[in-house]
């Protein structure tokens, strides 16, 4: 039920907009988000977009390995701390 | 976004799994509360990638689970009306009532329509002037604002033969009373797109009143392994607090202006759920400014006496006191075909996720 997806804004007309999920078409209402551009992506539940995903977020997970090479870092961090600790 | 292999990287989920393991020295429950992440931990196996020590418990996080029977009933008993259309979400119809369910009245000729959102239920009134149209409302904060925006509609467009019926709750009451009532929860994995509308401030009372951690987690694998790695890191630190690792949705502050919208329409009020019984302050209901849409308020009906179906669990189970494999009717009598608890009807409920993907 509270599953929400993620789309891309094809247009905008008035308070609804044409999204893009994986290539099928849909309508969604903007009402309860703010200032949405075409070629955003937003979130998508019960015919509503719920939150903007902007540029740099969408990035965000597309760029996985930065985010998840600093969790790398941080664990290697925390393990030198620990031997530190443990010699 | 087809970028979702790289968060079901199996390289760094075995990273993650190690990390997990290296700061597992005891027991500990974590409980989610979201349908989503029910779905998303049975499907991917998440228990058994896990140290032994390490419990994942199924919460309250399923709307249609925690939705009373008494509801049920009630629209039961609006859809017999015979100048009503019941418009409501697919999960909701196969629930059963005391004595019948939304699908065996559509079977006996009731006017019941699937939406998939409450604006379809919108223009279906706007088709029917003589019918009153009642939307069933079920949902947390997620689903909460779509509604309250549909309810606004209706009113400047004077759509006047258009209700909603509102079961709509709210997540915090749910998790401070888990652990009022005694249940062992040592951090909470924090529902994704509740919070993605309210939030993250909404769960701090429950590291500081009870020094439970949470972490507002996504859906994908390592998304889930990297929040249960945040919430062993607090328990092993000792250090409880709210942490968001769900950043790439998930803003402190959440959806400022779906709040607005939701406030602008709904009321607290206590709310009866499955399992708890009441709970204060944790429902949605219809305000007076919008008295008008409110079917309970302009559609009076009488309602069965509500009944208990005997051996079901399904409220213990919504607690993580017991697993879908503790209850007598699990995979026999009840199963996803011929559900007997709500917990086995829905997608997102524990028994119908554990009954998939663990048989």
């Amino acid at each position: 039920m509270c599953l929400s997806v993620p789309a891309k804004v094809l247009e905008i007309h008035g308070e609804m907009a044409k999204v893009s999920l994986g290539g099928i078409e849909y309508e969604a209402s903007l009402q309860i988000v703010e200032d949405i551009q075409v070629g955003d992506y937003v979130l998508l539940h019960t015919g509503y977009a719920i939150q903007k995903l902007s540029e740099e977020e969408a990035m965000e997970t597309l760029k996985l390995f930065e985010e998840l090479k600093e969790l790398n870092k941080q664990i290697e961090e925390e393990e030198k701390d620990e031997r530190g600790r443990t010699d | 976004m087809q970028y979702i292999d790289e968060y079901r990287n199996k390289e760094l989920a075995n990273r993650l799994i190690e990390k997990i393991s290296s700061l597992t020295s005891k027991e500990m429950f974590f409980m989610e509360v979201c349908g989503g992440h029910t779905w998303a931990i049975q499907k991917f196996g998440i228990p058994s990638l896990l140290p032994e020590k390490i419990k994942l418990l199924s919460g309250p996080g399923c709307p249609v689970c925690v939705t009373s029977k008494k509801f049920i009933d009630q629209a039961v008993a609006y859809s017999r009306l015979n100048d009503v259309i019941i418009t409501t979400y697919g999960d909701l119809i196969r629930v059963p009532g005391s004595t019948s369910s939304l699908n065996e009245e559509k079977s006996n000729g009731a006017d019941i329509r699937i939406v998939y959102s409450i604006l379809e239920a919108l223009q279906i009134a706007k088709d029917n002037p003589s019918k009153k149209i009642v939307f069933l409302g079920i949902g947390f904060e997620t689903t909460a604002p779509g509604s309250a925006a549909g309810i606004i509609n209706a009113a400047k467009e004077k759509v006047t033969n258009f209700f909603l019926f509102s079961s709509h709750k709210i997540m915090p009451p749910a998790l401070a009373a888990l652990i009022d009532e005694g249940v062992t929860i040592n951090g909470y994995i924090a529902p994704g797109h509740v919070s993605t509308i309210t939030g993250s401030h909404i769960y701090d009372d429950i590291p500081e009143k009870y020094g439970v951690g949470c972490v507002v987690s996504g859906f994908e694998p390592v998304d889930i392994l990297q929040s249960i790695y945040m919430l062993v890191k607090q328990v092993y630190d000792n250090k409880f607090k709210v942490e968001i690792q769900y950043k790439r949705v998930v803003k402190p502050e959440g959806n400022v202006k779906a709040q607005k919208i939701m406030n602008e329409v709904f009321s607290f009020r206590d709310d009866w759920w499955r399992g708890f019984g009441i709970l204060k302050n944790s429902g949605l209901g219809v305000n007076e400014r919008y008295h008008d849409f409110d079917a309970e308020r302009m559609i009076p009906v009488d309602v069965e006496e509500t009944i208990e179906e005997k051996g079901c669990i399904c409220g213990e189970i919504l607690k993580g006191l017991k697993t879908p494999g503790q209850c007598k009717l699990f995979a026999t009598v009840c199963t996803s075909a011929t559900p007997v608890g709500a917990c086995m009807v829905s997608h997102e409920g524990a028994c119908n996720a554990y009954y998939r993907f663990n048989k």
